[in-house]
């Protein structure tokens, strides 16, 4: 027997988990389990009352709204999502980010809420969340509120929501048709935590010229950073040396230090990296490179 | 503290009602209550893919689940692959003719894996087979013959569902 004594509970709506959410002191949310059971397992976690989110079928959903912005249910599987063909025509980031998540038993299992709320410093689908500008809607008893994407992690492993509070969705807008996206990681083996990894998406002008960029990179500090000087110097330009230039002010971030890897290890593939996704999501765009 | 539940599963076409801890993980329900022991336990946290069964046609890691969870769910594991005569599933066949197994602590959860893969990609290629098993550990083979297996089980199993039809 592994995991330490709990009260189990498995609402059938969101009402009933946010309920009972409200009247417990300990409670740890229960979603795709794929990094809650390992630490109950180790019994790094013990609370005193396990919330399962895994019979609330209202949470899991991938649609697109009418105002066009897509939305997925904080309970759809990493699974579901790679299948959905909204996110094959509309994400393509997100499918080929979904490739690195773990392997295909913790896809099965694993959700989108649960990777953000999880938070991992590594892990893709908060990257890619923020790449989007993605955000996030949160729900308690005392009502809803969102959060912009950004304004998410609060610290290492820790997203900025209150006890009582379940994520419940997630939606952005779609980049346009004709974008480029390119999801790049190193990792140790095949679905590992990356030890770094970048997203990048990049919409040309009528000119061929960049007019909107927006890069991410995940593993090099607690949240996924934002790379606003690689955005800045590379939109107007058409690829070739500027995305040299552009990458080369990674070498400039505070990457963290971990038995993985050294700092400069992580500066050093961070630069390598958004180089190479800067130049694939530049050619999926349709650029031609600048002679 | 002990809570518990009544919780009724099918196991490899067996129907099991049972009553059991809430805090009890799948996996030891199945080898403990259920006496199924060819699911192995590695690392139990996620990480060795010893543990991977079916839930429902999907492949999950049972040391992941609560044996709560599964209430109403359908497992294959290793102990269904065989016939009732005990002819080995193909790709059981095709470890044994490969080298696909040394100590054998690893390979119920390959088979596992390997046969949603297989359903879901009947002609992979060897960086598929690789990259479908990167997420289970095996301490002895080196990979080699394990791979080997899997792409042979392939080839039979398309020239089984040829004769078929
Ligand atoms: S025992 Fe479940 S993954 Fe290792
Ligand atoms: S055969 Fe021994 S661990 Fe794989």
């Amino acid at each position: 027997m592994k995991p330490p004594p709990f009260h189990y509970h498995d609402p059938r709506s969101l009402d009933q988990a946010l309920a009972l959410l409200a009247s417990r002191d300990n409670a740890k949310l229960l979603a795709g389990g794929q990094s809650l059971m390992p630490m109950l397992n180790m019994r790094f976690a013990q609370p005193d009352d396990i919330i399962d989110l895994n019979r609330i079928e209202e949470l899991s959903f991938v649609r697109h709204t009418e105002g066009g912005r897509i939305e997925i249910g904080a309970m759809t599987r990493q699974r579901e999502l790679a299948d959905a063909a909204v996110i094959h025509d509309r994400c393509p980031l997100m499918c080929e980010a979904l490739r690195h998540v773990g392997h295909r038993a913790t896809r099965n299992r694993g959700t989108i809420g649960g990777s953000l709320c999880h938070l991992d410093p590594a892990a893709e689908l908060p990257v890619v969340a923020m790449a989007l500008d993605a955000t996030v809607h949160v729900q308690s008893r005392r009502g809803a509120r969102t959060l912009a994407m950004a304004e998410f992690p609060a610290f290492y492993m820790t997203p900025a929501i209150e006890p009582d509070e379940i994520v419940t969705k997630i939606s952005f807008e779609p980049w346009p048709a004709g974008h480029g996206a390119a999801f790049v990681e190193f990792a140790r083996r095949h679905g590992d935590f990356a030890v770094v990894a970048v997203a990048v998406l990049l919409e040309l002008g009528g000119d061929g010229a960049i007019h909107r960029a927006s890069v991410v990179l995940g593993g090099v500090g607690p949240g996924p950073l934002r790379c606003a000087a690689v955005e800045a110097a590379v939109t107007g330009s058409r690829g070739g040396s500027a995305f040299q230039e552009a990458a080369a002010t990674c070498g400039e971030i505070d990457a963290m230090e971990d038995v993985h890897a050294s700092s400069a290890y992580r500066r050093h593939l961070a630069e390598v990296l958004t180089h190479r996704a800067l130049d694939t999501a530049f050619t999926r765009a349709g650029g031609e490179r600048a002679s | 503290m002990t809570e518990t539940r009544k919780i009724e599963m099918t196991v490899n076409g067996v129907r099991h009602q049972l009553e059991i801890e809430t805090r009890v993980t799948l996996a030891d329900c199945l080898r403990h209550h259920l006496g199924l022991t060819g699911t192995h336990l590695g690392c139990e946290h996620g990480v060795c893919g010893a543990c991977t069964i079916l839930v429902d046609g999907q492949a999950a890691r049972s040391c992941l689940m609560l044996a709560v969870q599964a209430d109403g769910a359908a497992i294959a594991t290793v102990e269904g692959l065989a016939g009732d005569d005990g002819t080995l599933h193909p790709l059981q066949q095709a470890f044994h003719d490969n080298h696909g197994l040394q100590c054998g602590f690893c390979t119920p959860g390959m088979l596992m894996t390997l046969v949603e893969f297989l359903e879901s990609n009947p002609d992979p290629s060897e960086t598929e087979v690789r990259e479908a098993l990167s997420g289970n550990l095996c301490r002895c083979t080196g990979y080699q013959g394990i791979v080997a297996a899997a792409l042979d089980a392939a080839q039979r199993m398309r020239a089984q569902a040829v004769g078929l039809s």
